[in-house]
């Protein structure tokens, strides 16, 4: 499977703070990748630079075998994107929006191929309605139009689900999951909600001010085997007790709740064993370690571990 | 090039506030003609007052289409800057300030290609503010005033002169003061371009536009020898009204005026000069600036 982004120890300084710091990473032709973080985490600031919108201060972006800051043009030819929010020209209709970004990229367009991309996208009964009268759903739609107008091979989209609501987010997360399946589209996609990244994306990276955390395939990095199992007894402190002198002592972790990393479909067994040390159990909880890292990322200050699975 | 030039006077010609200036000027020049068909009379004894003995000529004549397009020429490319930077001014900023900077970015089109479009688009809207100003300020008089020799006042130094064109010699004038006006008004469109490549919003850039013309025609018009001398003659506001240079005829030594004539080509030629040269520079500046920006907005 070949290379179409390969980016090789980037960064970005902005006066006094480095956004982006010696991150590398490579997405394949056909992926679906993840790009996850924080707000703050280096996100945007990395696809602006895929996109030629910031310069790098360091380091080399090659996508579709070229490098960016030499061929420019002929890459973004390939490329389409919606970055945050689809902002579009608010005085014109849904199609001369349409019609001017297609011309834009450089692609002859057909008034029947702009309608069927408007239809693809449920927006063919507004052509003619001013962007100033959407919705902001049916805006994020537009933008998703606009970026898929020239049959691009490469699609970014920056936090496309942000603003809409849960349908609107579903819709999203059906056409993205379309263009992937159905019409073999390279999709990087950021978000800062790895639910989201967990549903659509194949393989995924995890930036903390501007460094790589972990990168991977999806299932590989929340595969159950690694999950943090959160127990609630009568007596905490004594179940910890009894389970630290059992055969579940290794997968014990600090703290004053009781939690385990172990393997998901060894809960039944933990259970039983409980049972049998006379603990009494009032919940379990089930989450992967990569969420609690994750989630973890959000509240910690100063140096953080890469993750390691 | 062509196509995104076509682009973008599409999207200028959708914008509301494109018209605004065109709606401006005609309802200025109609202000004109009223009170000139209506008391014009009085202004031309005013401004005769002092040449009645000297100077011979049917006064009922002197208030005709060309003297008004003359007068309101005068008034108007004073207040175009303004008109000029509404649109140049939004250029870039514009784009920054909606959102759809980023998109452009992302398209396979060069940023010098975008300034230099956006510069081309700013410059065919000077054009077309110029020639809906020729129509309605010149063709419109010669309408409702018909058409006669053209009187000019001028002051020169400390004395006033009285200048008579025969009308037959007077058109290819305006023709040449248009064009004139247009390089001039384009100096204003690549300033206000360049100051828009800096702001999020077209605001900012229109009101620095207007403090700058402003601060500079003030500045070109202090009569101190050392201002005179050194900084008067890089400011492009000196040569704003340099249009007029093509109604100073040229005369023999006993004042007849010599048909086809312009008193001095050299001063012409030097404002126009300094005019292109403030425009290459702001212009080289504008795109030298915008492929080094990162775009945040």
């Amino acid at each position: 499977m070949s290379a179409i982004i390969k980016v090789n120890h980037l960064s970005k300084q902005f006066k006094d703070t480095k956004a982006v710091d010696d991150l590398s990473f490579t997405v394949n032709e056909g992926d679906v990748y993840g790009f996850l973080g924080q707000n703050g985490a280096g996100k945007s600031t990395t696809i602006r630079m895929l996109l030629s919108l910031i310069t790098p201060s360091e380091g080399e972006i090659i996508i579709f075998g070229k490098k960016l800051q030499t061929h420019r043009s002929e890459i973004l030819t390939q490329v389409g994107a919606v970055i945050e929010k689809p902002d579009l020209y608010k005085y014109l209709s849904a199609y001369d929006n349409l019609s001017i970004f297609a011309k834009m990229s450089g692609s002859k367009v057909s008034r029947e191929l702009l309608m069927k991309q408007l239809e693809m996208v449920g927006l063919a009964d507004r052509a003619k309605g001013k962007v100033e009268t959407f919705s902001q759903g049916m805006k994020q739609r537009l933008g998703i139009a606009v970026a898929l107008v020239h049959n691009p091979a490469l699609i970014i989209l920056d936090e496309p689900t942000n603003g809409l609501d849960p349908q609107g987010i579903a819709d999203m997360r059906n056409l993205i999951l379309r263009l992937s399946r159905e019409m073999g589209k390279t999709i990087l996609i950021s978000s800062h909600l790895l639910s989201e990244i967990e549903l659509i994306a194949n393989r995924m990276i995890i930036l903390h001010k501007g460094k790589k955390m972990v990168e991977g395939k999806v299932a590989e990095l929340l595969d159950p085997a690694h999950s943090m199992i959160q127990l609630e007894t009568t007596n905490d402190a004594a179940a910890k007790e009894k389970l630290s002198q059992s055969k579940w002592a290794d997968a014990l972790q600090q703290g004053n709740s009781i939690k385990l990393l172990m393997n998901k479909q060894t809960v039944p067994q933990l259970i039983s064993d409980l049972v049998g040390l006379d603990v009494s159990i009032l919940s379990v909880n089930s989450s992967h370690s990569l969420e609690n890292y994750f989630l973890s990322l959000t509240t910690m200050s100063g140096h953080v571990e890469p993750f390691a699975n | 090039m062509w196509n995104l030039l076509q682009i973008e006077l599409f999207k200028i010609s959708k914008r509301p506030r494109t018209y605004i200036a065109f709606a401006a000027i005609a309802a200025i020049v109609f202000i004109f003609q009223f009170a000139f068909k209506a008391d014009g009379q009085s202004y031309m004894n005013l401004m005769l007052q002092s040449v009645k003995d000297s100077f011979e000529f049917e006064r009922t004549k002197a208030i005709n289409g060309y003297f008004m397009c003359y007068i309101i020429l005068n008034t108007l490319l004073v207040q175009l800057p303004i008109l000029v930077a509404l649109i140049a001014a939004d250029s870039i900023s514009g784009e920054a300030n909606m959102g759809t900077l980023r998109l452009l970015i992302t398209k396979p089109i060069s940023r010098t290609q975008l300034i230099l479009v956006k510069f081309a688009a700013a410059t065919i809207f000077t054009i077309l503010l110029l020639v809906w100003m020729a129509i309605i300020s010149l063709f419109f008089s010669l309408l409702i005033f018909g058409a006669d020799d053209m009187l000019i006042f001028r002051s020169k130094g400390d004395e006033s002169q009285i200048l008579l064109i025969s009308q037959d010699d007077v058109m290819w004038r305006y023709l040449a003061a248009f064009a004139y006006a247009t390089v001039a008004l384009t100096v204003i469109a690549a300033l206000s371009l360049f100051l828009s490549i800096f702001a999020d919003n077209s605001i900012g850039p229109i009101i620095a536009t207007v403090c700058i013309v402003l601060v500079c025609t003030i500045i070109s018009n202090i009569n101190v020898p050392i201002i005179d001398k050194n900084v008067r003659p890089f400011l492009f506001t000196s040569y704003l009204v340099g249009w007029k240079g093509f109604f100073y005829i040229a005369t023999t030594e006993d004042g007849v005026p010599i048909k086809g004539s312009v008193e001095n080509w050299a001063a012409i030629r030097n404002s126009l000069s300094i005019l292109l040269l403030h425009i290459g520079v702001l212009l080289g500046a504008s795109v030298f600036i915008f492929r080094k920006k990162d775009i945040l907005s």
